[in-house]
């Protein structure tokens, strides 16, 4: 057992850290420093990825076929652990990175690789996901969205909801339906769709929060080569779960990050907080629920840790990787609301020049009631460990 | 980070569960908690497998093993509810026993079951205040005082005992057969680990550390104790786990298995999702105490605190799942709950474990950014 870094890990990890160091944006991270938004944001994130990309930082395990560097897994969990340690901008195409590009990795075909490959990596093609639908969301397989052949195209016809990134996506990963006398998995079919084909209609949903972080994606009569299926017609379910169970290692990682960095505000946030004479962080609820957090963190951390073992030495995720998004959306809730508890009277204002931190922790507190519903809902993935790792009986 | 086990450990962990398999089967296990308790005998076939000695040196004789080892045995002892003085004699005494060799000999290879005095009956085990004091002038080494919750004790044969010294603070290694020795058992929720009172009347010492190495020496045992128990705690979990999935996949009611009713299924993935954390904590901690990192007093004590709160509430998942059953006294789950609560309670709870860690996140002067 060793929980430290072999030399090999260390001396990348020195590597990364350098060349953050010397590349980050000026004044990154500083108050001052806003990150450019709308048009000029995306412009902004596609620069970032390319830098990263040229300077050797994506696209560690892919293959060097494709622009990858075939790198050990490892590195690919230290990338994300030192993107998050310096809060680093966004790659402009996580769902290219995450999803599409595993998947086509996997199951598309030698030209679908050589064309669509690199320019994920680079982020010079922005990608995002249609999947769930208005009647198809834990019940995914339920989807009603259709495509059927004509020809040499296949011609789609749907609604998809809850895509990120959709405004300024160039591709989608999209689920349809191919043939409605299969069976519910066996009749759909893993296409990518072209965002800028005529027929495709995005328009923005506005959240919980008030922002709108997601899109809806509407398809009417759009042609998209049957060149683009990704896998076998029918075999759309299979490609988008062998792929998702790949990726989630990755994810969690960059999520226990994430959360790690919202624990250190909220440790500030408690140590800078009076109320009652003294400091929130003196209060003993407040430093047990704090303790409590600190250690479910790092249970995620070591629990990340060893799904990466089991997927380097087996080939294969393990069981212990399914319990990171259950475990991560609880602190990341429980997190947030300890926060607004911290703040008191004052988690009542959400903006303005008395709101602390202009309202931050209320946005985060309602962000994260979506933890445990997005990517699979902690229902679901618990029938799933019911199921698939205690081996009860089905439920439904 | 690689927690993978090594093939030696896995070797001992394979050999460890089917021994225990073999030689203490949960019927056993419970009619010795209901009967006189872990006879004597039954220590040295441990002996003889080689466990006592897992920590000792090649150089003295043992296996040159460490912690991490031992850690694998204590959640297979905790899996299998052993009722032997495992954590007393290995986790407990032998650390402090390395500084005298033939007492050391005695326990590692002797079959000697040893234990641990240190707390007082406030059962707090400190390192700046102590229960037990020394005799002045030529009877310096001469032992006054009595010592609580001390694991194990009617077994033992040789008591690690921490005092206040003339020198500080103390630790001594005391045979439990001399003179000014009296010991009491307390009654105890766990009989298959029972607890002891003793009481010394100028018993006799020999001294192993004093000063600062006492202090070192202490927090050195107290890292491993919190460790092994966070471990033991996933294997008592894991058995109490193993035992609700099967019984809800066999036990049915309106004409299915009651695993098939979300309201259990459900139940039974969280207690997995708790176990799992509390193992990911547990082997952090065992891999920083067997290597003597700085911080692994913080991560011991936050394993044990996650691992036993995960390992009693997965016996309380457990015993409702069992329904009636798990209520009754002739089902065995009523057993690992009590070690679960035992393990919980013991050298500190988890309230007080947390706020250790509250004191290293929140009252340094700086905090750094992005640590961890």
């Amino acid at each position: 057992m060793d929980v430290r870094d072999s030399p090999d890990e260390a001396a990348f990890r020195v590597r990364l850290r350098t060349w953050l160091a010397e590349n980050l944006p000026e004044g990154w991270g500083t108050p001052g420093f806003a990150e450019p938004a709308g048009p000029e944001g995306l412009a902004f994130r596609k620069d970032w990825s390319r830098r990263l990309y040229e300077a050797g930082f994506i696209g560690l395990i892919w293959p060097r076929a494709y622009g990858g560097f075939e790198a050990p897994i490892t590195h690919q969990a230290i990338l994300m652990e030192e993107l998050g340690r310096a809060g680093a901008p966004d790659h402009a195409s996580p769902i290219g990175l995450g999803m599409a590009g595993p998947a086509i990795l996997a199951h598309g075909t030698e030209e679908q690789r050589r064309r669509y490959l690199p320019r994920i990596l680079t982020g010079e093609e922005v990608w995002c996901q249609g999947f769930s639908e208005p009647e198809a969301g834990s019940d995914l397989a339920s989807l009603r969205t259709r495509a059927e052949i004509d020809g040499d195209d296949y011609v789609i016809t749907g609604q998809k909801v809850w895509s990120s990134f959709a405004h300024d996506a160039d591709q989608c990963i999209l689920l349809a339906r191919t043939d409605t006398a299969a069976e519910r998995h066996a009749g759909l079919t893993y296409f990518i769709l072209p965002m800028h084909a005529r027929g495709v209609e995005v328009r923005p949903l506005t959240q919980i929060t008030g922002e709108a972080e997601f899109n809806e994606i509407f398809l009417d009569g759009v042609r998209v080569p049957a060149a683009n299926v990704v896998g076998e017609p029918g075999q759309g379910w299979t490609v988008a779960v062998t792929t998702l169970m790949h990726e989630r290692a990755n994810l969690a990682v960059m999520l226990t990050v994430r959360l790690d960095h919202a624990l250190n505000r909220l440790i500030a946030l408690a140590r800078s907080t009076r109320r009652g004479g003294r400091r929130a962080a003196d209060d003993p609820m407040v430093r047990d629920r704090i303790a409590a957090l600190w250690t479910d963190i790092q249970a995620l951390r070591v629990t990340n840790a060893r799904a990466m073992e089991t997927i380097a030495s087996a080939g294969v995720p393990g069981p212990e990787g399914s319990i990171v998004k259950l475990v991560w959306a609880d602190a990341n809730q429980r997190l947030t609301k300890l926060a607004l508890d911290i703040e008191g009277p004052y988690a009542i204002l959400s903006g303005g020049e008395h709101a602390i931190q202009d309202g931050l922790w209320q946005r985060l507190q309602l962000r994260s009631r979506g933890n445990s519903i997005e990517g699979g809902t902690s229902e679901i993935l618990r029938d799933v460990i019911a199921e698939r790792i205690l081996g009860l009986p089905r439920s439904r | 980070m690689n927690l993978t086990e090594t093939q030696d450990q896995r070797a001992l962990r394979d050999q460890a569960r089917g021994f225990l398999e073999r030689r203490y089967p949960i019927s056993r296990v419970a009619a010795l908690a209901d009967g006189d308790g872990f006879p004597r005998q039954g220590w040295e076939e441990i002996a003889e497998l080689g466990w006592t000695a897992i920590g000792v040196s090649e150089g003295s004789g043992g296996a040159g093993l460490g912690f991490a080892e031992e850690a694998v045995l204590a959640e297979e002892l905790g899996r299998a509810l052993f009722p032997g003085p495992f954590l007393a004699t290995v986790i407990l005494a032998l650390p402090a026993l390395a500084a005298d060799l033939e007492l050391q000999k005695e326990v590692a290879f002797g079959r000697a079951p040893a234990t641990l005095a240190w707390a007082g009956p406030d059962g707090a085990f400190e390192t700046d205040r102590f229960p037990v004091g020394v005799g002045r002038g030529a009877r310096r080494h001469h032992l006054y005082g009595s010592t609580w919750f001390v694991p194990d004790l009617a077994l033992a044969e040789i008591a690690v005992v921490a005092g206040e010294g003339s020198q500080g603070p103390g630790v001594w290694g005391v045979r439990l057969g001399g003179d000014g020795v009296s010991r009491r058992d307390l009654p105890t929720i766990d009989a298959t680990r029972r607890l002891g009172a003793l009481f010394l009347e100028g018993a006799e010492g020999t001294l192993l550390a004093e000063g600062e190495a006492a202090v070192e020496l202490l927090d050195r045992i107290r890292d491993r104790v919190l460790a092994a128990l966070a471990m033991e705690a996933v294997g008592v979990a894991s058995t109490a786990l193993e035992m609700a999935v099967q019984h809800a996949r066999t036990r049915a009611q309106f004409g299915r298995p009651i695993g098939a009713f979300q309201a259990v299924s459900q139940q039974l993935a969280e207690a997995y999702v708790e176990v799992e954390s509390a193992r990911s904590l547990s082997l952090w901690a065992a891999a920083e105490v067997a290597s003597g990192h700085g911080d692994r007093y913080r991560v011991a004590a936050a394993a044990k605190a996650f691992a036993t709160e995960a390992a009693v509430r997965t016996c309380e998942r457990a015993i409702q799942v069992h329904g009636g059953m798990g209520f009754t006294w002739e089902h065995p789950l009523h057993r690992f709950y009590r070690r679960a609560e035992w393990i919980l309670a013991f050298m500190d709870r988890p309230t007080g474990l947390r706020e250790r860690v509250a004191a290293s996140l929140l009252d340094p002067a700086e905090v750094s950014e992005g640590d961890g």
